[in-house]
């Protein structure tokens, strides 16, 4: 039964085809703001059945232990993520105490993945969008940890990400507070962040650095990098849903109701991503350090004041 | 099956890698043509790859010369199998009018194996369009 619960429904399968489904649609607004077409529907599972089908090309430079291995390591991390996630929401009672913090560390392993495939690629290219992916982690992490204190001071100071979604449905969603609103405001722009959305791209800088850490990677590692990516897009939104809004619940509506939440999540990350420059990464860490860090700390103060 | 499905992923999600071997930069505005709006080539999976590592076609243009055919050997043999080439212009496919330069290496089919060619000068978009679709017809066959 773990096995399935890992392997088939809130796990691996389910969130690859609906993280693939997510990337799509990032596609298919991106094109309509751009005033194109865009892809069809299942252009994504092309996409990655093309690159499983492909050879994989192996850097004469590249640390061909750490090369190979470093996309499962981001793929297991987002799969485990999914996982605790999704009992969350269906199985309460499966929650555990502290798996927020558990969520926390592993929504890190993937950037820590990228990384280590970069600087093994053996490519100066790829160790320079590596080495920039660090300095992005170091940005957004500090906002991320202190934001999401709000909504565990909030639900009486519960580390257990089920607790806390069912207090919100008991006594409404964090959204609609003050702290709970900045909280959710600055976790989006560190969503962006984590999945290398433009403003904050920096580490795959398409027109700089090529394709940064991926840059070396083809065929299947780079088809699994690109299902990590897909499986993220649709699991970051969804935690925010969890700590800021209410979560999911499985009654008929409610399911629609997430659904919507999560469509309306999405929109709001493809349309910043869609309207705005690349920061350079010392701006970024201004940026994070600066106005999000004193925000978020506001925040957790309005929050302690029961606000 | 299996080779039969492997050829319709390919051929429903290109990606395109793009290198300039000395060409004029008419070409490749022409090609850029094709992801703006009135083309949309994505609606077809088509997309420019930054890295060859990522590429399915190898879309060249220019007039090969001296400098650049080791590079262009060199990429060839980096792409991961099977890669498409397209010789797009007059000077990729026959050299133009820099096919008595003293400079001049090329064509291209001199070098690496070239599946379809793309005459013009430059060619037009939808010309580009159309030798993308008999290309996918020539690899499903």
């Amino acid at each position: 039964m773990t096995l399935f619960y890992f392997l088939i429904f809130p796990g691996f399968l389910t969130t690859a085809v609906l993280g693939l489904f997510a990337s799509w649609f990032d596609r298919k607004i991106t094109a309509r703001v751009q005033w194109r077409v865009g892809p069809p529907l299942l252009q994504p599972f092309y996409d990655f059945g093309k690159l499983l089908s492909k050879e994989i090309t192996m850097p004469e430079k590249a640390e061909r232990f750490s090369f190979l291995l470093a996309p499962f390591f981001g793929l297991l991390a987002v799969t485990l993520v999914s996982t605790i996630l999704g009992l969350a929401i269906f199985f309460p009672a499966a929650g555990f105490g502290g798996d927020l913090i558990v969520v926390v560390y592993l929504l890190v392993i993937p950037s820590l993945a990228i990384i280590l495939g970069g600087f093994a690629a053996g490519n100066p290219l790829s160790s320079v969008g590596a080495s920039r992916e660090m300095k992005l982690i170091i940005a957004y992490e500090l906002p991320f940890i202190v934001a999401i204190a709000v909504p565990v001071i909030k639900a009486g100071y519960s580390l257990n990400l089920s607790q806390i979604m069912l207090f919100q449905q008991a006594h409404g969603a964090f959204i609609g507070t003050p702290s709970g609103f900045i909280a959710f405001l600055i976790s989006l722009l560190v969503i962006q962040a984590k999945l290398a959305y433009i403003p904050f791209d920096v580490p795959e800088a398409e027109t700089e650095i090529m394709a940064g850490p991926y840059l070396e990677y083809s065929g299947g590692l780079l088809g699994l990098f690109k299902l990590t990516r897909a499986m993220l897009l649709f699991v970051l939104p969804l935690f925010l849903i969890v700590l800021f809004w209410s979560g999911v619940s499985l009654s008929s509506w409610h399911l629609l109701a997430g659904l919507l939440k999560m469509v309306l999540i999405l929109l709001l990350i493809v349309v910043i991503k869609n309207t705005n420059p690349r920061l350079r990464i010392d701006q970024v860490l201004r940026f994070f350090w600066g106005r999000c860090f004193l925000l978020v700390i506001f925040a957790v103060l309005l929050a302690y004041l029961g606000l | 099956m299996a080779g039969n499905l492997k050829i319709n992923l390919l051929t429903r999600s290109l990606w395109v890698f793009h290198l300039c071997a000395a060409s004029c930069n008419n070409c490749d505005i022409e090609i850029l043509d094709l992801l703006t709006p009135r083309h949309d080539v994505e609606r077809f999976g088509i997309l420019l790859a930054g890295s060859i590592k990522h590429a399915d076609v190898l879309l060249v243009t220019g007039s090969v010369n001296r400098k650049n055919v080791s590079r262009i050997k060199k990429l060839y043999d980096e792409a991961p199998k099977p890669i498409l080439v397209v010789a797009i212009g007059a000077c990729a496919c026959t050299g133009g009018i820099f096919r008595t330069g003293y400079q001049f290496a090329g064509p291209l089919d001199k070098i690496i194996p070239v599946d379809a060619y793309i005459p013009g000068c430059p060619p037009k978009p939808e010309a580009m369009i159309d030798g993308v679709v008999k290309l996918i017809t020539k690899v499903k066959k």
